[in-house]
């Protein structure tokens, strides 16, 4: 299940709804406002995203994820809206049998994550400007990731 | 030339520099490309089409993709997730 929120991220809930008998490792990714972005201090940011096709695509993630590695379950999470440094903007969370399963699914919905979800971030930076990441103008290049 | 209705929506850069969020066009434009240019000689967006995805009815769609009446029309900018 892939859900975007517009806010804050319930993760012990989110947790709550990986359980299953046969699950014998848990792996949990959290993503954090980071206070630097290619050298820059970051004070904030915003995501927006369409949040329709960011679930559908999301889900679509996550069967490939349990498709691949054999996970039990998988549930994602991205946040909308304005955040600070240190807020959590993106949970992934996964259950297999065992931990090898569970780290590398758990690794492939945010690295998927990344590219593939119609989600936009514009920074707010100390000196009081801001930016869409990776809409320069010219040459735009990929943002720094969590 | 075909006119046709389309419900436009816009995202992130794209809102911010068209200044609304959404709009109901009469357009000719056959794709999703050729609406992108049209907007983009109007409003001056700064980003090239060949950076700008479409989604047709909230699903992704090719950027030659035939445009019909009525369709629901997103322009999405580069994605920055996670």
């Amino acid at each position: 299940m892939f859900t975007i929120s517009a806010t804050p991220i319930d993760t012990a809930a989110f947790l709550d709804e990986l359980r299953r008998g046969r699950a014998g490792a848990c792996v949990t990714f959290e993503g954090w406002v980071r206070d630097l972005n290619e050298g820059r201090p970051v004070t904030a940011l915003e995501y927006e995203a369409h949040a329709p096709l960011a679930e559908k695509e999301g889900n679509r993630i996550v069967s490939e994820a349990m498709e691949k590695f054999g996970a039990l379950a998988v549930v994602g999470v991205h946040r909308t809206g304005s955040l600070v440094v240190g807020d959590l903007a993106v949970w992934i969370g996964v259950v297999a049998q065992h931990r090898s399963a569970a780290f590398d699914a758990c690794r492939y919905v945010i690295d998927e994550s990344k590219g593939r979800l119609p989600i936009w971030k514009r920074e707010r930076y100390l000196d009081g400007s801001s930016e869409w990441i990776n809409c320069a103008a010219r040459g735009g290049h990929a943002a720094a990731g969590h | 030339m075909i006119l046709k209705t389309v419900l436009i929506r816009y995202y992130a850069i794209l809102r911010e520099q068209r200044g609304i969020e959404d709009e109901t066009l009469l357009t000719d434009a056959a794709t999703p490309a050729a609406l992108y240019e049209e907007l983009r000689a109007r409003h001056g967006f700064t980003l090239t089409g060949d950076r700008v995805r479409a989604a047709l009815n909230d699903e992704f769609a090719q950027s030659d993709a035939p445009l019909r009446n009525g369709d629901r029309i997103a322009f999405l900018p580069p994605m920055a997730g996670g």
